[in-house]
Protein backbone atom coordinates (compact mmCIF):
# COMPACT_ATOMS: atom_id res chain seq x y z
CA UNK A 1 0.00 0.00 0.00
CA UNK A 2 1.20 3.33 -0.78
CA UNK A 3 0.93 6.57 1.87
CA UNK A 4 0.69 9.98 0.12
CA UNK A 5 1.62 12.93 3.29
CA UNK A 6 1.00 16.17 1.71
CA UNK A 7 3.45 18.78 3.33
CA UNK A 8 3.27 22.40 3.17
CA UNK A 9 5.98 25.36 3.61
CA UNK A 10 5.09 27.56 6.45
CA UNK A 11 7.25 30.45 8.83
CA UNK A 12 8.53 28.35 11.85
CA UNK A 13 6.66 27.86 14.43
CA UNK A 14 9.34 30.02 16.71
CA UNK A 15 8.75 33.06 15.01
CA UNK A 16 6.24 35.79 15.45
CA UNK A 17 4.69 37.14 12.42
CA UNK A 18 4.48 41.02 11.25
CA UNK A 19 1.96 42.44 9.90
CA UNK A 20 2.79 44.37 7.08
CA UNK A 21 2.04 48.45 7.62
CA UNK A 22 -0.24 48.56 4.00
CA UNK A 23 -2.04 45.70 5.66
CA UNK A 24 -1.95 43.27 2.82
CA UNK A 25 -0.52 40.29 4.89
CA UNK A 26 2.21 39.46 7.07
CA UNK A 27 6.03 40.14 6.34
CA UNK A 28 7.45 36.92 5.24
CA UNK A 29 10.41 38.37 3.79
CA UNK A 30 13.87 36.93 5.20
CA UNK A 31 11.86 34.68 7.96
CA UNK A 32 12.76 31.22 8.34
CA UNK A 33 10.87 28.68 6.93
CA UNK A 34 10.12 25.14 7.98
CA UNK A 35 7.52 22.51 7.22
CA UNK A 36 4.16 22.53 9.13
CA UNK A 37 4.66 20.87 12.35
CA UNK A 38 1.69 18.17 12.09
CA UNK A 39 2.98 17.58 8.83
CA UNK A 40 6.21 16.41 10.09
CA UNK A 41 3.96 14.15 12.40
CA UNK A 42 2.20 12.81 9.06
CA UNK A 43 5.44 11.93 7.62
CA UNK A 44 6.38 10.24 10.92
CA UNK A 45 3.79 8.08 10.77
CA UNK A 46 3.70 7.26 7.05
CA UNK A 47 7.60 5.88 7.98
CA UNK A 48 6.39 3.83 10.60
CA UNK A 49 3.48 2.10 8.74
CA UNK A 50 6.44 1.24 6.23
CA UNK A 51 9.18 0.39 8.86
CA UNK A 52 6.34 -1.81 10.22
CA UNK A 53 5.46 -3.20 6.77
CA UNK A 54 2.33 -1.66 6.39
CA UNK A 55 3.16 0.17 3.64
CA UNK A 56 5.85 0.55 0.38
CA UNK A 57 6.11 3.31 -0.63
CA UNK A 58 5.61 6.96 1.13
CA UNK A 59 4.67 9.92 -1.17
CA UNK A 60 5.46 13.48 0.11
CA UNK A 61 3.50 16.03 -1.90
CA UNK A 62 3.76 20.06 -1.39
CA UNK A 63 2.08 22.78 -3.62
CA UNK A 64 3.82 25.96 -3.65
CA UNK A 65 6.36 27.85 -4.84
CA UNK A 66 9.67 26.38 -6.56
CA UNK A 67 10.80 27.00 -2.59
CA UNK A 68 8.36 24.53 -1.29
CA UNK A 69 11.15 21.85 -3.10
CA UNK A 70 13.04 21.92 0.32
CA UNK A 71 10.15 21.13 2.21
CA UNK A 72 9.69 18.26 0.35
CA UNK A 73 13.28 17.32 0.71
CA UNK A 74 13.19 17.20 4.35
CA UNK A 75 10.39 14.75 4.05
CA UNK A 76 12.95 12.46 1.69
CA UNK A 77 15.53 13.10 4.10
CA UNK A 78 13.60 11.75 6.88
CA UNK A 79 13.03 9.03 4.93
CA UNK A 80 9.77 9.34 1.99
CA UNK A 81 10.87 7.91 -1.04
CA UNK A 82 9.98 10.32 -3.59
CA UNK A 83 7.97 13.20 -3.81
CA UNK A 84 5.54 15.56 -6.63
CA UNK A 85 5.99 19.45 -6.38
CA UNK A 86 3.11 20.96 -7.79
CA UNK A 87 3.68 24.27 -8.09
CA UNK A 88 1.90 27.51 -7.36
CA UNK A 89 2.51 30.85 -6.39
CA UNK A 90 0.53 33.36 -4.17
CA UNK A 91 -1.75 31.60 -1.33
CA UNK A 92 -3.62 28.23 -2.19
CA UNK A 93 -6.66 27.59 -0.36
CA UNK A 94 -7.48 24.38 0.88
CA UNK A 95 -10.76 23.64 -1.57
CA UNK A 96 -8.23 23.53 -4.41
CA UNK A 97 -5.46 22.22 -2.79
CA UNK A 98 -7.76 18.89 -1.99
CA UNK A 99 -8.82 19.17 -5.53
CA UNK A 100 -5.20 19.02 -6.30
CA UNK A 101 -4.30 16.17 -3.94
CA UNK A 102 -7.43 14.41 -5.50
CA UNK A 103 -6.40 14.36 -8.78
CA UNK A 104 -2.85 12.86 -7.56
CA UNK A 105 -4.66 9.98 -5.54
CA UNK A 106 -6.47 9.47 -8.26
CA UNK A 107 -3.06 8.13 -10.43
CA UNK A 108 -1.27 7.02 -7.53
CA UNK A 109 -4.04 5.36 -6.02
CA UNK A 110 -2.79 5.63 -2.27
CA UNK A 111 -4.76 3.07 0.55
CA UNK A 112 -3.65 5.98 3.30
CA UNK A 113 -3.30 9.80 2.82
CA UNK A 114 -1.83 11.45 6.30
CA UNK A 115 -2.00 15.16 6.86
CA UNK A 116 -1.37 17.51 9.19
CA UNK A 117 -4.43 18.66 11.02
CA UNK A 118 -3.71 22.48 10.25
CA UNK A 119 -1.73 24.19 8.87
CA UNK A 120 -0.12 27.02 11.88
CA UNK A 121 0.21 29.77 8.59
CA UNK A 122 -3.91 29.79 8.25
CA UNK A 123 -4.55 27.71 10.74
CA UNK A 124 -7.88 26.87 8.59
CA UNK A 125 -8.22 22.75 9.49
CA UNK A 126 -9.70 22.38 6.21
CA UNK A 127 -7.79 20.41 3.86
CA UNK A 128 -7.68 16.70 5.07
CA UNK A 129 -11.71 16.55 5.51
CA UNK A 130 -12.12 18.43 2.00
CA UNK A 131 -9.68 15.90 0.60
CA UNK A 132 -11.98 12.85 1.67
CA UNK A 133 -14.91 14.56 1.05
CA UNK A 134 -14.13 14.61 -2.71
CA UNK A 135 -12.94 11.06 -2.60
CA UNK A 136 -15.60 10.45 -0.86
CA UNK A 137 -13.25 8.11 1.54
CA UNK A 138 -13.94 8.09 5.33
CA UNK A 139 -11.46 10.40 7.86
CA UNK A 140 -10.03 10.06 10.87
CA UNK A 141 -9.45 13.35 11.78
CA UNK A 142 -6.95 14.84 14.86
CA UNK A 143 -5.53 11.29 15.18
CA UNK A 144 -3.84 10.35 18.59
CA UNK A 145 -3.29 6.68 18.08
CA UNK A 146 -3.65 5.18 14.81
CA UNK A 147 -3.92 0.79 13.93
CA UNK A 148 -4.27 -0.73 10.45
CA UNK A 149 -5.42 -3.80 9.66
CA UNK A 150 -6.30 -5.68 6.10
CA UNK A 151 -9.05 -3.83 5.04
CA UNK A 152 -9.62 -1.12 7.67
CA UNK A 153 -7.72 1.46 10.03
CA UNK A 154 -9.01 2.04 13.89
CA UNK A 155 -7.81 6.01 14.60
CA UNK A 156 -8.23 7.35 17.88
CA UNK A 157 -8.67 11.05 18.02
CA UNK A 158 -8.49 14.11 20.47
CA UNK A 159 -11.60 15.36 20.60
CA UNK A 160 -13.19 18.37 22.60
CA UNK A 161 -14.12 15.96 25.54
CA UNK A 162 -11.18 13.11 25.50
CA UNK A 163 -10.53 10.50 23.00
CA UNK A 164 -12.88 9.06 20.31
CA UNK A 165 -11.96 5.90 18.50
CA UNK A 166 -13.23 5.04 14.92
CA UNK A 167 -13.46 2.47 12.21
CA UNK A 168 -12.87 3.34 8.90
CA UNK A 169 -12.63 1.34 5.75
CA UNK A 170 -9.43 1.86 3.24
CA UNK A 171 -8.84 3.75 1.51
CA UNK A 172 -8.93 6.74 4.56
CA UNK A 173 -7.67 9.53 5.05
CA UNK A 174 -5.97 10.63 8.41
CA UNK A 175 -5.35 14.07 10.17
CA UNK A 176 -2.30 14.05 12.95
CA UNK A 177 -2.42 15.92 16.12
CA UNK A 178 0.51 16.72 18.50
CA UNK A 179 0.35 13.70 20.77
CA UNK A 180 0.27 10.94 17.38
CA UNK A 181 4.14 10.51 17.34
CA UNK A 182 7.49 12.38 17.79
CA UNK A 183 8.86 13.22 14.82
CA UNK A 184 12.56 11.66 13.84
CA UNK A 185 15.50 14.22 12.94
CA UNK A 186 17.21 13.63 9.32
CA UNK A 187 20.34 12.10 10.23
CA UNK A 188 23.60 12.89 7.52
CA UNK A 189 23.88 10.46 5.59
CA UNK A 190 19.92 10.81 4.95
CA UNK A 191 20.17 14.04 4.09
CA UNK A 192 22.75 13.28 1.39
CA UNK A 193 20.38 10.09 0.46
CA UNK A 194 17.62 12.79 -0.11
CA UNK A 195 19.35 14.55 -2.67
CA UNK A 196 19.27 11.73 -5.39
CA UNK A 197 15.95 11.15 -4.79
CA UNK A 198 13.37 11.95 -7.23
CA UNK A 199 10.76 15.16 -7.45
CA UNK A 200 8.25 14.99 -10.11
CA UNK A 201 6.95 18.46 -10.80
CA UNK A 202 3.74 19.72 -11.74
CA UNK A 203 1.40 22.70 -12.11
CA UNK A 204 -2.33 22.76 -11.09
CA UNK A 205 -3.10 22.93 -14.67
CA UNK A 206 -1.71 19.31 -15.31
CA UNK A 207 -4.58 18.14 -12.73
CA UNK A 208 -7.14 20.57 -14.35
CA UNK A 209 -7.42 22.74 -11.08
CA UNK A 210 -7.79 26.09 -10.70
CA UNK A 211 -5.67 27.30 -7.87
CA UNK A 212 -6.47 30.75 -8.07
CA UNK A 213 -8.20 32.16 -4.51
CA UNK A 214 -12.28 32.29 -4.05
CA UNK A 215 -12.02 34.18 -1.40
CA UNK A 216 -10.97 37.80 -1.03
CA UNK A 217 -8.63 38.87 1.54
CA UNK A 218 -10.06 42.73 2.27
CA UNK A 219 -7.25 43.54 4.96
CA UNK A 220 -5.03 41.97 7.23
CA UNK A 221 -4.59 43.89 10.42
CA UNK A 222 -3.21 43.62 13.97
CA UNK A 223 -4.90 42.47 16.62
CA UNK A 224 -5.99 44.46 19.63
CA UNK A 225 -3.05 44.70 21.84
CA UNK A 226 -2.40 43.48 25.51
CA UNK A 227 -0.24 45.72 27.92
CA UNK A 228 1.81 44.36 30.89
CA UNK A 229 -0.10 44.86 33.68
CA UNK A 230 1.66 45.06 37.22
CA UNK A 231 3.36 43.22 39.27
CA UNK A 232 2.43 42.21 42.73
CA UNK A 233 4.66 40.30 45.79
CA UNK A 234 2.58 38.02 47.57
CA UNK A 235 0.17 35.57 46.57
CA UNK A 236 -2.38 37.39 49.29
CA UNK A 237 -1.95 40.54 47.50
CA UNK A 238 -2.88 38.62 43.85
CA UNK A 239 -6.09 37.25 45.60
CA UNK A 240 -7.08 41.08 47.01
CA UNK A 241 -6.56 42.74 43.41
CA UNK A 242 -8.25 40.26 41.83
CA UNK A 243 -11.24 40.22 44.09
CA UNK A 244 -11.44 44.20 45.01
CA UNK A 245 -9.35 45.62 41.90
CA UNK A 246 -9.94 43.25 39.11
CA UNK A 247 -13.41 41.78 40.96
CA UNK A 248 -13.37 38.67 39.09
CA UNK A 249 -13.13 36.63 42.24
CA UNK B 1 -33.14 32.36 2.14
CA UNK B 2 -32.53 31.37 5.85
CA UNK B 3 -29.29 30.25 7.61
CA UNK B 4 -28.81 26.95 9.10
CA UNK B 5 -26.79 26.14 12.58
CA UNK B 6 -25.40 22.64 13.31
CA UNK B 7 -26.42 22.18 17.01
CA UNK B 8 -23.25 21.21 19.74
CA UNK B 9 -24.71 18.53 22.19
CA UNK B 10 -24.02 15.83 23.36
CA UNK B 11 -27.55 13.93 22.97
CA UNK B 12 -28.65 15.17 26.32
CA UNK B 13 -27.94 18.99 26.61
CA UNK B 14 -27.67 21.72 24.19
CA UNK B 15 -24.54 23.37 24.65
CA UNK B 16 -24.09 26.78 24.76
CA UNK B 17 -21.53 27.13 21.93
CA UNK B 18 -25.01 26.13 19.96
CA UNK B 19 -26.61 29.77 21.43
CA UNK B 20 -23.35 31.90 20.20
CA UNK B 21 -23.40 30.44 16.90
CA UNK B 22 -26.81 31.18 16.69
CA UNK B 23 -26.12 34.77 17.84
CA UNK B 24 -23.37 35.12 15.14
CA UNK B 25 -26.01 33.44 12.17
CA UNK B 26 -28.13 36.34 13.18
CA UNK B 27 -25.79 38.68 11.81
CA UNK B 28 -25.86 37.88 8.62
CA UNK B 29 -29.80 39.12 8.61
CA UNK B 30 -31.38 36.26 7.40
CA UNK B 31 -34.09 33.75 9.28
CA UNK B 32 -32.32 31.23 11.81
CA UNK B 33 -32.93 27.45 12.45
CA UNK B 34 -31.19 25.12 13.96
CA UNK B 35 -30.45 21.35 13.22
CA UNK B 36 -30.10 19.15 15.64
CA UNK B 37 -28.81 16.17 14.62
CA UNK B 38 -28.61 13.26 16.89
CA UNK B 39 -29.64 10.29 18.50
CA UNK B 40 -32.79 10.28 21.13
CA UNK B 41 -32.20 14.17 21.19
CA UNK B 42 -35.62 14.86 21.72
CA UNK B 43 -34.93 17.24 24.85
CA UNK B 44 -31.75 19.04 22.45
CA UNK B 45 -34.22 19.74 19.95
CA UNK B 46 -36.66 20.78 22.76
CA UNK B 47 -33.74 23.18 24.75
CA UNK B 48 -33.02 24.89 21.20
CA UNK B 49 -36.55 25.65 20.51
CA UNK B 50 -36.41 28.13 23.28
CA UNK B 51 -33.24 29.81 21.98
CA UNK B 52 -34.08 33.67 21.02
CA UNK B 53 -34.22 34.47 17.56
CA UNK B 54 -34.51 31.07 15.99
CA UNK B 55 -37.40 30.34 13.37
CA UNK B 56 -37.28 26.62 13.17
CA UNK B 57 -35.77 23.68 14.65
CA UNK B 58 -34.80 20.86 12.74
CA UNK B 59 -34.47 17.32 14.01
CA UNK B 60 -32.54 14.48 12.78
CA UNK B 61 -32.76 11.53 14.91
CA UNK B 62 -31.25 8.22 13.92
CA UNK B 63 -28.06 6.20 15.26
CA UNK B 64 -25.94 7.28 12.53
CA UNK B 65 -25.57 10.88 13.93
CA UNK B 66 -25.24 9.82 18.04
CA UNK B 67 -21.20 11.13 17.80
CA UNK B 68 -21.79 12.70 14.77
CA UNK B 69 -19.59 11.16 12.93
CA UNK B 70 -18.21 13.21 9.60
CA UNK B 71 -19.45 11.13 7.17
CA UNK B 72 -23.11 10.63 8.01
CA UNK B 73 -23.20 14.51 9.03
CA UNK B 74 -22.01 15.64 5.37
CA UNK B 75 -24.88 13.54 3.68
CA UNK B 76 -27.55 15.20 6.26
CA UNK B 77 -26.42 18.36 5.66
CA UNK B 78 -25.77 18.50 2.15
CA UNK B 79 -29.22 17.40 1.45
CA UNK B 80 -30.16 19.79 3.24
CA UNK B 81 -28.18 22.74 1.83
CA UNK B 82 -30.42 23.90 -1.10
CA UNK B 83 -32.80 25.54 1.60
CA UNK B 84 -29.71 27.46 2.78
CA UNK B 85 -28.04 30.24 1.59
CA UNK B 86 -25.50 30.01 5.11
CA UNK B 87 -24.36 26.95 7.20
CA UNK B 88 -22.98 27.27 10.10
CA UNK B 89 -21.25 25.12 13.02
CA UNK B 90 -19.23 26.07 16.22
CA UNK B 91 -15.49 25.61 15.73
CA UNK B 92 -15.30 22.33 17.74
CA UNK B 93 -13.84 19.08 17.12
CA UNK B 94 -17.29 18.01 15.97
CA UNK B 95 -17.72 21.27 13.57
CA UNK B 96 -14.18 21.24 12.23
CA UNK B 97 -14.69 17.53 11.54
CA UNK B 98 -17.81 17.93 9.46
CA UNK B 99 -18.07 21.25 7.95
CA UNK B 100 -15.09 21.32 5.70
CA UNK B 101 -17.40 18.08 3.76
CA UNK B 102 -19.94 20.06 3.27
CA UNK B 103 -17.90 22.85 2.26
CA UNK B 104 -16.16 20.21 -0.34
CA UNK B 105 -19.33 18.84 -1.37
CA UNK B 106 -21.20 22.26 -2.23
CA UNK B 107 -18.00 23.39 -4.06
CA UNK B 108 -16.96 26.93 -2.15
CA UNK B 109 -14.48 27.85 0.32
CA UNK B 110 -15.23 27.58 4.24
CA UNK B 111 -14.60 30.67 6.58
CA UNK B 112 -13.12 28.82 9.49
CA UNK B 113 -12.96 30.16 12.98
CA UNK B 114 -14.75 33.95 12.23
CA UNK B 115 -14.38 36.43 15.18
CA UNK B 116 -16.66 38.93 13.80
CA UNK B 117 -19.19 39.57 10.72
CA UNK B 118 -18.32 42.45 8.87
CA UNK B 119 -21.41 42.05 6.11
CA UNK B 120 -23.24 38.81 5.41
CA UNK B 121 -20.73 37.70 3.00
CA UNK B 122 -17.62 39.57 4.89
CA UNK B 123 -16.01 38.56 7.73
CA UNK B 124 -13.22 38.53 10.29
CA UNK B 125 -10.89 35.61 11.38
CA UNK B 126 -7.94 35.13 12.84
CA UNK B 127 -4.38 33.44 11.61
CA UNK B 128 -0.87 32.93 12.34
CA UNK B 129 -2.15 32.03 15.80
CA UNK B 130 -3.75 35.30 16.23
CA UNK B 131 -0.99 37.07 15.42
CA UNK B 132 -3.27 38.81 12.30
CA UNK B 133 -6.53 38.93 11.91
CA UNK B 134 -7.58 38.38 8.35
CA UNK B 135 -11.12 40.36 6.79
CA UNK B 136 -12.14 38.07 3.82
CA UNK B 137 -15.30 38.25 1.73
CA UNK B 138 -16.74 35.08 0.69
CA UNK B 139 -17.73 34.58 -3.06
CA UNK B 140 -21.63 34.73 -4.46
CA UNK B 141 -23.07 31.92 -3.75
CA UNK B 142 -23.18 29.11 -0.57
CA UNK B 143 -21.49 30.54 2.85
CA UNK B 144 -20.20 27.47 4.91
CA UNK B 145 -18.65 29.15 8.25
CA UNK B 146 -17.52 27.62 11.34
CA UNK B 147 -17.58 30.14 14.36
CA UNK B 148 -15.47 30.91 17.30
CA UNK B 149 -17.89 30.87 19.95
CA UNK B 150 -15.61 32.95 22.51
CA UNK B 151 -16.39 36.07 20.15
CA UNK B 152 -19.99 35.88 20.43
CA UNK B 153 -22.34 36.84 23.10
CA UNK B 154 -25.87 34.05 23.54
CA UNK B 155 -28.63 36.87 22.23
CA UNK B 156 -30.59 37.65 25.37
CA UNK B 157 -34.48 36.58 25.70
CA UNK B 158 -36.49 33.35 25.00
CA UNK B 159 -37.83 31.78 21.68
CA UNK B 160 -40.36 28.89 20.72
CA UNK B 161 -39.37 27.48 18.02
CA UNK B 162 -41.64 24.98 15.89
CA UNK B 163 -39.74 21.51 15.45
CA UNK B 164 -39.88 19.88 12.58
CA UNK B 165 -38.60 16.34 11.30
CA UNK B 166 -36.53 15.60 8.61
CA UNK B 167 -35.55 12.42 7.19
CA UNK B 168 -32.13 11.11 7.78
CA UNK B 169 -30.27 9.61 4.54
CA UNK B 170 -28.66 6.66 4.80
CA UNK B 171 -25.54 6.11 6.46
CA UNK B 172 -22.61 5.83 3.90
CA UNK B 173 -21.45 2.92 5.98
CA UNK B 174 -17.73 3.50 5.45
CA UNK B 175 -16.60 4.59 8.89
CA UNK B 176 -18.32 3.47 12.18
CA UNK B 177 -18.41 5.18 16.53
CA UNK B 178 -16.12 2.34 18.30
CA UNK B 179 -15.62 3.72 21.65
CA UNK B 180 -14.99 6.77 23.70
CA UNK B 181 -12.97 7.94 26.94
CA UNK B 182 -14.22 10.75 27.99
CA UNK B 183 -12.72 13.33 30.95
CA UNK B 184 -14.88 13.29 33.92
CA UNK B 185 -15.34 16.58 35.74
CA UNK B 186 -17.97 18.01 38.41
CA UNK B 187 -15.91 21.45 37.06
CA UNK B 188 -17.36 23.86 34.17
CA UNK B 189 -16.23 23.09 30.99
CA UNK B 190 -13.20 24.88 30.18
CA UNK B 191 -14.50 27.02 27.02
CA UNK B 192 -17.71 28.53 28.94
CA UNK B 193 -15.87 28.62 32.58
CA UNK B 194 -15.99 32.07 33.98
CA UNK B 195 -12.66 31.68 35.52
CA UNK B 196 -10.07 29.01 34.01
CA UNK B 197 -6.82 28.29 36.23
CA UNK B 198 -4.05 26.80 33.66
CA UNK B 199 -0.86 24.48 34.81
CA UNK B 200 2.42 24.18 32.58
CA UNK B 201 5.54 22.33 32.39
CA UNK B 202 6.39 24.44 35.93
CA UNK B 203 3.85 21.92 37.76
CA UNK B 204 6.30 18.74 37.00
CA UNK B 205 3.98 16.03 37.58
CA UNK B 206 0.15 15.00 37.50
CA UNK B 207 0.07 15.17 41.22
CA UNK B 208 0.93 18.57 41.61
CA UNK B 209 -2.21 19.52 39.13
CA UNK B 210 -3.85 18.54 42.69
CA UNK B 211 -2.57 22.24 43.98
CA UNK B 212 -4.76 23.82 41.07
CA UNK B 213 -7.51 21.72 41.46
CA UNK B 214 -8.26 22.56 45.09
CA UNK B 215 -8.25 26.43 43.91
CA UNK B 216 -10.03 25.71 41.00
CA UNK B 217 -13.36 23.86 43.48
CA UNK B 218 -12.72 27.46 45.75
CA UNK B 219 -13.51 29.40 42.63
CA UNK B 220 -15.23 27.09 40.76
CA UNK B 221 -12.97 27.73 37.46
CA UNK B 222 -12.20 24.90 35.46
CA UNK B 223 -9.01 23.67 34.36
CA UNK B 224 -6.47 24.06 31.49
CA UNK B 225 -3.04 23.08 30.47
CA UNK B 226 -0.48 23.96 28.44
CA UNK B 227 0.70 21.92 25.54
CA UNK B 228 3.89 20.94 27.40
CA UNK B 229 1.22 19.87 30.02
CA UNK B 230 -0.20 17.58 28.14
CA UNK B 231 2.86 16.30 26.05
CA UNK B 232 3.56 15.33 28.99
CA UNK B 233 0.90 12.92 30.30
CA UNK B 234 0.41 15.33 33.44
CA UNK B 235 -3.53 15.82 32.43
CA UNK B 236 -5.51 14.63 29.40
CA UNK B 237 -5.25 16.16 25.79
CA UNK B 238 -8.87 17.83 25.89
CA UNK B 239 -6.86 20.07 28.92
CA UNK B 240 -4.57 21.87 26.07
CA UNK B 241 -5.19 25.86 25.55
CA UNK B 242 -3.68 27.20 22.48
CA UNK B 243 -3.76 27.68 18.97
CA UNK B 244 -3.75 24.54 18.24
CA UNK B 245 -6.23 23.27 21.35
CA UNK B 246 -8.82 24.83 22.97
CA UNK B 247 -9.89 28.71 22.99
CA UNK B 248 -11.01 30.17 26.01
CA UNK B 249 -11.95 33.77 27.10
CA UNK B 250 -13.28 33.53 30.51
CA UNK B 251 -13.66 36.82 33.30
CA UNK B 252 -10.31 35.37 34.88
CA UNK B 253 -7.46 33.28 33.47
CA UNK B 254 -4.69 32.04 35.75
CA UNK B 255 -1.43 31.00 34.37
CA UNK B 256 0.13 28.69 36.54
CA UNK B 257 4.03 27.40 35.51
CA UNK B 258 3.39 28.64 31.89
CA UNK B 259 5.83 30.39 29.99
CA UNK B 260 3.36 32.39 27.29
CA UNK B 261 4.60 30.76 24.30
CA UNK B 262 2.99 32.36 21.29
CA UNK B 263 1.02 29.29 20.85
CA UNK B 264 -0.56 29.32 24.02
CA UNK B 265 -1.40 32.44 24.18
CA UNK B 266 -3.71 32.15 20.55
CA UNK B 267 -5.59 30.17 23.39
CA UNK B 268 -6.38 32.47 26.04
CA UNK B 269 -5.46 36.04 24.77
CA UNK B 270 -8.74 37.07 24.90
CA UNK B 271 -9.62 37.00 28.36
CA UNK B 272 -10.61 39.77 30.27
CA UNK B 273 -8.41 39.45 32.94
CA UNK B 274 -4.92 37.33 33.28
CA UNK B 275 -3.02 36.16 36.32
CA UNK B 276 0.47 34.97 35.43
CA UNK B 277 2.38 33.21 38.38
CA UNK B 278 6.20 31.94 37.15
CA UNK B 279 9.70 32.20 39.25
CA UNK B 280 11.31 33.47 35.64
CA UNK B 281 10.55 37.36 36.13
CA UNK B 282 11.72 37.53 31.75
CA UNK B 283 8.86 35.01 30.93
CA UNK B 284 6.70 36.22 28.23
CA UNK B 285 3.44 35.52 29.87
CA UNK B 286 4.08 38.50 31.91
CA UNK B 287 4.27 40.82 28.48
CA UNK B 288 0.26 39.88 28.71
CA UNK B 289 -0.94 39.82 32.12
CA UNK B 290 -2.74 41.76 33.98
CA UNK B 291 -1.06 40.77 37.28
CA UNK B 292 1.86 38.96 37.47
CA UNK B 293 3.63 36.97 40.25
CA UNK B 294 7.16 36.42 39.93
CA UNK B 295 7.52 33.13 42.80
CA UNK B 296 7.87 29.90 42.69
CA UNK B 297 4.29 28.16 42.50
CA UNK B 298 5.01 25.59 45.09
CA UNK B 299 5.32 28.29 47.32
CA UNK B 300 2.72 30.64 45.63
CA UNK B 301 -0.68 28.65 45.34
CA UNK B 302 -0.72 27.06 48.65
CA UNK B 303 -0.51 30.48 49.81
CA UNK B 304 -3.13 31.41 47.48
CA UNK B 305 -5.24 29.03 48.83
CA UNK B 306 -4.58 29.79 52.81
CA UNK B 307 -5.88 33.11 51.28
CA UNK B 308 -8.96 32.35 49.79
CA UNK B 309 -9.96 30.07 52.56
CA UNK B 310 -8.97 33.04 54.95
CA UNK B 311 -11.49 35.12 52.50
CA UNK B 312 -14.31 32.42 52.85
CA UNK B 313 -13.99 31.03 49.63
C1 LIG C 1 2.50 22.99 16.00
C2 LIG C 1 2.54 23.43 17.42
C3 LIG C 1 1.36 23.63 18.08
C4 LIG C 1 1.35 24.02 19.41
N1 LIG C 1 0.15 24.22 20.03
C5 LIG C 1 0.14 24.59 21.33
C6 LIG C 1 -1.10 24.83 22.02
O1 LIG C 1 -2.19 24.73 21.45
N2 LIG C 1 -1.04 25.18 23.33
C7 LIG C 1 0.15 25.32 24.02
O2 LIG C 1 0.13 25.62 25.22
N3 LIG C 1 1.32 25.12 23.38
C8 LIG C 1 1.34 24.74 22.06
N4 LIG C 1 2.53 24.51 21.46
C9 LIG C 1 3.77 24.45 22.29
C10 LIG C 1 4.37 25.80 22.64
O3 LIG C 1 5.22 26.21 21.60
C11 LIG C 1 5.19 25.68 23.94
O4 LIG C 1 6.18 24.69 23.78
C12 LIG C 1 4.35 25.31 25.17
O5 LIG C 1 3.22 26.16 25.26
C13 LIG C 1 5.19 25.43 26.42
O6 LIG C 1 4.47 24.99 27.54
P1 LIG C 1 4.86 25.53 29.01
O7 LIG C 1 4.72 27.00 29.03
O8 LIG C 1 4.07 24.74 29.98
O9 LIG C 1 6.36 25.04 29.14
P2 LIG C 1 7.71 25.88 29.17
O10 LIG C 1 7.84 26.77 28.01
O11 LIG C 1 8.78 24.90 29.45
O12 LIG C 1 7.52 26.83 30.44
C14 LIG C 1 7.47 26.38 31.75
C15 LIG C 1 7.44 27.62 32.63
O13 LIG C 1 7.27 27.23 33.97
C16 LIG C 1 8.06 28.08 34.78
N5 LIG C 1 8.35 27.35 36.02
C17 LIG C 1 9.06 26.20 36.16
N6 LIG C 1 9.08 25.82 37.45
C18 LIG C 1 8.37 26.74 38.14
C19 LIG C 1 8.05 26.90 39.52
N7 LIG C 1 8.45 26.03 40.45
N8 LIG C 1 7.31 27.97 39.88
C20 LIG C 1 6.89 28.88 38.96
N9 LIG C 1 7.18 28.77 37.65
C21 LIG C 1 7.91 27.72 37.25
C22 LIG C 1 9.29 28.37 33.97
O14 LIG C 1 9.89 29.58 34.38
C23 LIG C 1 8.71 28.45 32.56
O15 LIG C 1 8.38 29.79 32.22
C24 LIG C 1 2.56 24.17 20.10
C25 LIG C 1 3.77 23.99 19.43
C26 LIG C 1 3.76 23.63 18.11
C27 LIG C 1 5.06 23.45 17.40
Amino acid sequence: MKVLVPVKRVIDFNIKVKVKGDQTGVDLSNVKMSMNPFDEIAVEEALRLREKGNATEVIAVSIGPQAAQETIRTALAMGADRGILVKAEGDVEPLAVAKILKAICEEEKPGLVILGKQAIDDDSNQTGQMLAALLGWPQGTFAHKIELSDAAISVEREIDGGLQTVELKLPAVVTTDLRLNEPRYASLPNIMKAKKKPIAEKTPADYHVDATPRLKVIKVTEPPKRRAGVKVKTAAELVDKLKNEAGVI
Amino acid sequence: MASLVIAEHDNAVLKDATAKTASAAAQLGAPVHVLVAGYQCGAVAAAAARLPGVEKILIADAQAFARMIAEPMEQLIVGLAPGYDAILAPATTNGKNYMPRVAAKLDVPQVSEILAVESPDTFRRPIYAGNAIQTVQAPAGKKVITVRTTAFKPLEGAGSAPVENVAAPADPGISKFVSEELSRSERPELTSAKIVISGGRGLQSGENFHLLEKIADKLHAALGASRAAVDAGFVPNDYQVGQTGKVVAPELYIAVGISGAIQHLAGMKDSKVIAAINKDEEAPIFQIADYGLVADLFKAIPEMEQELTRLGY
